[in-house]
């Protein structure tokens, strides 16, 4: 059976006002319009949201779990990102 | 287990059973997906450079964390992950047809309407699980093909026929039932992708376990003869449904590795008698009878003595010489040849408005 699959695409929904879409799931569309449709009826049969965006899956570019540890690397040995690393003197309010 | 009903922390009770909630199976899917948001917190660290993959995958598996369609893993456990996920996803979209068949003739414009939003859910789940099979590298070109060729399965349970309206409610109670006792562990899987869409599919399939009993509930409160019907459905769906969680431990050819894999929790007789232990209570409040003989509560093990389905069936049946077998995939071969020009009229259009925006760029 010779046939062009149709393009993936990742779903990312926005359940209510004020929360970050999140990654949901991903379907096979034509095109963009349609991906919206078929995100809608697969991923918000039961009103899980109020906006829907649809990425091509390969316009995702990824960093891969291999190169994960010289990736993240960086920010493992920067304990004072953290509020937590800074000592403070007792008795100092709001801060 | 006690027997109550799965469903009653989300949807409203509209057929006066009191029903309590005593941790029935939504508790444990919400309990897997919080485990699921959890388990990341439990740190294990990424692999160094000169980790052995095997083992970083052993320790993974073993802190209940979970693996990601990019993590490396044994090639055996992607075979049985593609295999079984496959399965399962053949089995929602070819569980569509046995109910499909009443639609069209269901009592009501109310019962219509469940009903059909009712099997567009199980084309859902059909699609959910589709895509968590093609993030371990198979195309859902390939997982179609290989269902209408019948080289992967679909549960042996949608090779029965619907013969009347009672059929849909006994479905619903018994084999959504089932497959929610065999989901619900799922939803705890080492594999990400899968248990991510076992969280979503669980949540829905409580909705048709419930309106499958209501079905039945009201069926048996009614004439003797609508009462007559919904014992027959019983009579007819019990024992498949039985089967549905595979043939007895001692036979079973795929569990030990998937238990050492953590993708399967519990063994299928373990499931089967907790599906036992939880029916009989729904069938007494029904007012109609599981059809087995040897039905007793057996005080030793608190749990059913029951009788075993015919075994030998179920195989005959996963050969392909159920009832439906030719029909059910006939049918799906029919229905995926006919869409073939929609699917080829959107590629087209896509293809035309994607030359349109090159040429105007």
């Amino acid at each position: 059976m010779s046939r062009q699959q149709w393009p993936l695409w990742e779903v990312f929904v926005r359940a209510r006002r004020g929360l970050s879409h999140t990654h949901v799931g991903s379907l096979h569309a034509p095109d963009a319009e349609l991906a919206l449709r078929n995100a809608r009826d697969l991923y918000t049969r039961r009103q899980e949201g109020v906006s829907i965006w649809v990425v091509p899956a390969t316009a995702i570019t990824a960093s891969s779990p291999d190169e994960k540890d010289a990736f993240f690397d960086p920010a493992a040995d920067k304990v004072y990102r953290h509020p937590t690393f800074y000592e403070v003197p007792e008795g100092v309010a709001h801060l | 287990m006690l027997p109550s009903c799965n469903t009653c922390p989300v949807y409203g009770n509209d057929f006066g059973i009191e029903t309590p909630d005593d941790g029935g199976l939504l508790r444990q899917v919400e309990a897997a997906e919080e485990e699921l948001r959890h388990a990341a917190g439990r740190g294990l660290g990424a692999p160094l450079a000169d980790t052995d993959l095997q083992e970083y995958f052993d320790r993974v598996v073993g802190a209940d964390q979970k693996i990601e369609p990019r993590d490396w893993m044994p090639e055996a456990y992607r075979r049985t992950l593609i295999r079984q996920i496959a399965q399962h996803a053949h089995s929602e979209i070819i569980g569509m047809q046995p109910e499909g068949n009443w639609i069209s003739r269901a009592p009501s414009l109310k019962r219509k309407a469940i009903l059909l939003a009712k099997v567009q859910d199980e084309a859902g789940h059909g699609l959910y699980l589709y895509a968590a099979a093609e993030t371990l590298g198979i195309s859902r070109d390939e997982l179609v093909d290989l269902l209408l060729a019948g080289k992967q399965k679909y549960s042996s349970i949608f090779n029965y026929p619907t013969l009347t309206w009672a059929d849909v409610g006994a479905i619903g109670w018994l084999v959504d039932g089932a497959a929610i006792v065999n989901q619900v562990p799922l939803c705890r899987c080492s594999y990400g992708p899968y248990a991510r869409a076992m969280i979503r599919v669980c949540k829905e399939e409580s909705f048709h376990q419930r309106q499958g009993y209501e079905i039945l509930h009201t069926l048996s409160h009614g004439t003797e003869a609508q009462k007559a019907m919904a014992q027959d459905a019983i009579n007819r769906w019990w024992y498949p449904s039985l089967a549905m969680f595979g043939p007895p431990d001692t036979d079973s050819t795929h569990s030990a590795k998937s238990m050492a894999w953590k993708i399967k929790r519990f063994s299928n007789d373990e499931l089967r008698q907790r599906f036992v232990d939880m029916c009989v209570g729904q069938a007494e409040i029904l007012g109609l009878t599981l059809p087995d003989p040897g039905l007793r509560f057996n005080e030793e093990r608190q749990s059913y003595d029951f009788t075993q389905p015919d075994y030998d069936e179920l195989m005959r049946v996963i050969a392909g010489e159920g009832p439906c077998n030719r029909q059910r995939i006939d049918h799906r071969r029919a229905a995926h040849a006919e869409g073939a020009w929609v699917r080829e009229a959107a590629a087209a259009y896509a293809a035309k408005q994607h030359q349109r925006l090159e040429v105007a760029a």
